[in-house]
């Protein structure tokens, strides 16, 4: 095994990206990911990439599109506010079917909201969030290994499928320290024909756009696009089930949210009460087989979110009614406690569902 | 028989869809003249904008990239950092070069970002049918200032060289205009200049063509050149307002 190394979930990130062998990465300072920006700041001039700090998220996010169309692996990476602002410029990557890794550490919102960890984005995050429809691949690492990993993952998806992926992180994920064991150099393993590169006076010129005038033509590149989108959610939906083998109450957590729940579960395993967990590590595509799945041998699900409830929606949509979801949140950059989601599992279990 | 005149190859055939009159099919063909003298045709990628050039990227034969509204200088410096060999022009008008793209405007030219960009002012938004540009004149009639454009209210008309000049950055700020043959034969110039500038890697080079819009200016073709002349013009002066290499100013 590779060594490990102690790192901080945000530079754990941009580290992977460079090994993946992203380039190119703009981005404006915004708290909790700023070490993503001053590591890349430090790394990109001696490795011959580029780190630009762009006069805002909407040029840092036209930057990536522009590098996208080049065919080259970039990224950008922000928090809530911005991320809100990049949706412009994430429409028109998805629009013009680029590859792109966009990174969203999340701080509780609405507004300017506060500095503390959320997951209060998971709607902008998975129905869309820009103008438009369409989705981006979400992968949501629930510790510093995996914000390494699925950082690497993420390129290697958006390439594959030509659309924007995005790592959806939190505050928490993105300052705590852990041992990681750094991902090996790669990069892009596909052809990019359609790349704007020069035509060398060797071919027609490629055009990288998102506007068809003819709604004909619009309607097909939409319907052509959701084709992929159900590939994707049949290949590439991925979970993590924690002790769901005999089950009868199923917690779903991701993010720092399925941490606290996976010590919930271990705890109340020990009472003699039998709960699992079932963490999406995709968000879009949401596991919906794995719930549905777990809908014919639980009783009762439990949604553990940092927001008002958002993936409750989801988990609801995926076991189609068959037995009651409750949600256990806590908003605006508090953390759920296991108590708390212990308690949420007992009063299932006392039948108050 | 000798070819004395012909389209010039970075444009493709496809047919224009300006309006009557337009002077964009001229400032088209300048680029692309530009293209053709340097010989950079295969290595040259246009950021189209949105607004009446929108569909530039099918009218110029290089690679194309269609950007967001005002986004241009930024996809052009994503596509410049990428791709540093290549020649990168953005293709601009006035409402997204200096009211929604300000931003990205002053900044790649602070940055000296090595891109060549060309800022289309025909004082009007043409696509959306005739509103109040960031560059309509004092008491300029449009659909959006239907009392003529009240500096009291609206403010006044930004002259984009005059403001980027003042900054270290930029390489080449100039401003021309396509109303008469003297003038085009001038822009002409310039417009190679800009891309000259690139291909010396010399830095930020801006061209601002003072241009026309009989169709939203509610005037025949002939009439809106003369408006050109005598009230654009003595409010938009032209010249260069700045050239770096040739004042002597080193980076």
């Amino acid at each position: 095994m590779a060594e490990k190394v102690l790192m901080k979930g945000n530079e754990a990130i941009a580290e992977a990206a460079i090994r993946a062998g992203c380039r190119h990465y703009f981005g404006y300072p915004i708290t909790p990911q700023t070490e993503v920006a001053a590591y890349m700041a430090k790394r990109m001039p001696k490795i011959g990439g580029t780190f630009l700090q762009a006069e805002s998220e909407i040029s840092a996010i036209n930057m990536v599109y522009g590098v996208a169309g080049t065919g080259k692996r970039v990224m950008t990476s922000s928090s809530s506010p911005g991320v809100s602002l990049k949706q412009e410029g994430i429409s028109y990557i998805a629009g013009a079917d680029l590859p792109a890794l966009i990174v969203n550490v999340q701080r509780g919102g609405p507004g300017l909201g506060g500095i503390q960890p959320s997951q209060s984005d998971y709607f902008q995050a998975t129905k869309g969030g820009g103008h438009g429809d369409y989705h981006l691949i979400v992968l949501t690492p629930d510790s510093v290994q995996e914000m390494a990993d699925l950082t690497a993952l993420a390129f290697d998806l958006a390439d594959k499928y030509r659309m924007p992926a995005m790592l959806l992180a939190d505050g928490t994920m993105g300052q705590m320290m852990e041992p990681v064991e750094l991902p090996p150099e790669s990069g892009c393993t596909v052809e990019k024909p359609w790349a704007v590169t020069g035509t060398n006076m060797a071919r027609k010129h490629n055009i990288i756009n998102s506007l068809y005038l003819d709604p004909e033509e619009l309607e097909k590149t939409n319907f052509e696009r959701f084709e992929r989108y159900r590939y994707i959610e049949e290949h590439e939906a991925r979970c993590e089930r924690y002790m769901m083998d005999d089950a009868e109450y199923c917690v779903v957590a991701f993010g720092i949210a399925a941490r606290v729940s996976k010590n919930a579960v271990s705890a109340l395993r020990k009472q003699g009460i039998k709960v699992g967990l079932i963490r999406p590590i995709t968000i879009w595509p949401f596991p919906k087989q794995a719930i549905a799945e777990a809908a014919e041998q639980v009783r009762a699900f439990v949604s553990v979110e940092l927001s008002m409830g958002q993936m409750i929606e989801d988990i609801r949509l995926a076991e189609q009614c068959r037995r009651p979801v409750t949600l256990c949140n806590r908003a605006g950059g508090m953390i759920p406690t296991p108590e708390q989601i212990m308690e949420a599992v007992k009063r299932l279990e006392g039948g108050n569902a | 028989m000798a070819v004395v005149f012909e389209k010039p190859k970075s444009l493709t055939d496809v047919q224009l869809h300006y309006c009557p009159g337009c002077t964009h099919g001229i400032i088209h063909r300048l680029v692309a003249e530009a293209i053709d003298a340097l010989g950079i045709e295969g290595r040259t990628i246009g950021v189209a904008p949105v607004g009446c050039a929108v569909l530039a990227y099918n009218y110029f034969a290089c690679d194309m990239v269609e950007a967001a509204h005002g986004r241009a200088p930024a996809v052009a410096t994503g596509l410049k950092r990428s791709l540093p060999e290549n020649i990168i022009f953005t293709y601009q008008g006035d409402g997204d070069l200096a009211s929604i793209g300000m931003a990205e405007t002053v900044h790649a030219a602070t940055r000296n970002e090595n891109i060549t960009v060309i800022f289309v002012n025909n004082a009007i938004y043409g696509m959306t049918g005739g509103q109040m540009a960031p560059t309509s004149l004092p008491g300029q009639v449009t659909q959006t200032s239907p009392y003529g454009r009240d500096v009291k209210t609206a403010g006044y008309p930004i002259r984009v060289c005059e403001m980027l000049s003042t900054l270290e950055g930029p390489e080449y700020i100039a401003r021309v205009a396509v109303n008469n043959v003297k003038n085009v034969r001038n822009a002409k110039k310039i417009i190679q200049k800009a891309f000259e500038n690139q291909v010396a890697g010399k830095g930020f080079s801006l061209v601002e063509v003072v241009s026309s819009c009989p169709t939203n200016w509610g005037m025949t073709p002939d009439k809106a050149l003369q408006w050109v002349e005598e009230k654009m013009i003595p409010y938009y002066p032209l010249g260069v307002y700045k050239d770096k290499s040739a004042s002597g100013e080193v980076e």
